[in-house]
């Protein structure tokens, strides 16, 4: 069996189309795994893994919690508002503090673009980034990908629409390099604002009207809109957003197909969607959210198998 | 590389049949039985047993899973190469049932030791029997023996039995490899 072609996964940008592949048949198994009414395998039994978590997360936090426990890893947890970087220690010296105390991998989120990188030159452990900034969030656009590809068979020739707040969004980044190795169609959708400048040099479509984006597409991404990120308004009310790139009932009625809903949560209902949308068959939210911890322990499963055991 | 037959196609039906023969003295009609192969190779085996039973012995309804224990191992980080994972397939609940483990060859015994763990997943046996077509004896491991076994097999570390099989090698053979 082949293997990953890298050593951390800091951003789909980095990992090939065979590496996917290799994840997403190896997620296959695990999700076997997870619906077994015992979840656990004792695959990472002699591995330890930190997650440092910089900036605040539920989903991704449990998906990687999960993942690990069901692979029998140790695992420690760490949240930027409870510990020493609040007194000024530097990013390396805190991840050098926990890896003295042999970690061999790291699942870091943290609010600046990069910071995987930069810390994947300055210490000897496994990396994984769960979300930096705005540039990637890779384990969610595999997942994204993945439900995709189980939902249609295939993501090769889907036309797919990523909606929303593209500007603040490292899911989409991240989302438009997974789905364009595997062959997709990408386009993507929002508020002139808030679609980055030279987007389409990305080699994805940009459109401004949803319903021509929706009539267009086999699956629709909806983005939340990342308030928390806004230094200045970007649209006017959250009211004119939602009647422009809301997604509501009436307008996928009007199409002459049945599209995939998707959102990598969490969801604002009745901004981004309503909820009879939301709740609906179309919507593959809870799927996205149960392969995120088949996707994350055949990342962690492929990772950890590089390893070197004799360097510890 | 030198290639011994140590098995034709007549001697590997002759054993087979032994082998169905021996399984029914023990388990009847196999109402709280169950055959799990082995993947990736236990499951030829396993198939062809479970055939003959039916269509020589007429033994009725015969359960038969598959089981993968590549995140079982105990050689994970330890091997070179990342081993494939294959389908774990069983959709009957093995608690209090009679499990016949079904492999090719049994050499170090660290493969069964990882499906006696991996079976747990699936709830408690009420007992666990081994069958192997091949056994090679002097290179266990581990404490674990086969309760029916095609053939014994005296190689050493550096031979390699070989098991074809009809469906995936085109023929069925047993040969000893010496490299």
């Amino acid at each position: 069996m082949s293997e990953l072609s890298v050593k951390h996964l800091l951003g789909i940008k980095y990992i090939t189309e065979a590496d996917i592949q290799l994840i997403f048949e190896t997620a296959d198994h695990f999700k076997e795994v997870i619906n077994r009414s015992i979840k656990k395998v004792p695959s990472l039994r002699d591995i330890t893994i930190a997650n440092l978590f910089f900036e605040n997360s539920t989903r991704t936090r449990l998906s990687f919690e999960l993942a690990e426990k069901r692979l029998s890893a140790d695992v420690v947890n760490f949240s930027s508002s409870s510990s020493s970087v609040k007194k000024g220690e530097t990013l390396v010296d805190t991840v050098n503090n926990i890896l003295s105390m042999k970690v061999d991998m790291v699942v870091m989120r943290h609010p600046n673009p990069g910071a995987g990188v930069f810390l994947s030159k300055h210490i000897n452990a496994s990396i994984i980034n769960a979300g930096d900034g705005a540039h990637e969030h890779p384990t969610q656009a595999l997942l994204d990908s993945y439900s995709i590809r189980e939902r249609l068979g295939d993501v090769a020739g889907k036309n797919v629409v990523i909606v929303g707040d593209i500007l603040h969004s490292r899911v989409a980044l991240s989302n438009i390099f997974a789905l364009k190795k595997l062959g997709a169609n990408v386009k993507v959708c929002g508020p002139k604002t808030l679609l980055p400048k030279f987007i389409d040099s990305l080699g994805v479509g940009v459109e401004t009207n949803l319903q021509k984006a929706l009539q267009w597409c086999d699956v629709a991404n909806m983005l939340r809109v990342q308030k928390e990120r806004m230094d200045i308004s970007y649209f006017p009310t959250n009211r004119e957003y939602t009647q422009q790139f809301g997604l509501n009932k009436k307008i996928l009625n009007s199409l002459d197909k049945e599209i995939v809903i998707m959102h990598p949560g969490p969801i604002n209902r009745g901004v981004e969607m309503t909820s009879d949308v939301a709740d609906s068959k179309q919507a593959i939210i809870l799927n996205q959210v149960e392969n995120g911890v088949a996707i994350r322990m055949a990342v962690l499963y492929l990772l950890a198998s590089k390893i070197d055991r004799n360097e510890n | 590389m030198s290639q011994k037959v140590l098995l034709n196609a007549t001697e590997v039906n002759i054993a087979l049949h032994r082998l169905a023969c021996q399984l029914i003295e023990n388990h009847d009609t196999f109402s709280n039985t169950v055959l799990i192969g082995i993947q990736p190779r236990g499951i030829f085996l396993a198939e062809r047993i479970k055939s003959l039973l039916e269509t020589e012995y007429k033994v009725k309804n015969i359960e038969l899973g598959y089981l993968d224990i590549t995140f079982y191992r105990d050689d994970f980080r330890r091997n070179d190469k990342l081993i494939e994972a294959n389908r774990t397939n069983i959709d009957f609940i093995v608690e209090d049932k009679k499990v016949v483990f079904i492999d090719d060859v049994l050499y170090t015994g660290r493969s069964i030791r990882a499906a006696l763990t991996a079976i747990q997943s699936f709830g408690r046996p009420l007992e666990i029997e081994l069958l192997t077509f091949i056994d090679r004896r002097f290179s266990r491991h581990l404490p674990i023996q086969p309760d029916y076994r095609g053939r014994q097999v005296d190689a050493i570390n550096n031979e390699k039995v070989k098991v074809c099989w009809k469906e995936n090698d085109g023929l069925d053979a047993v040969y000893l490899i010496n490299s």
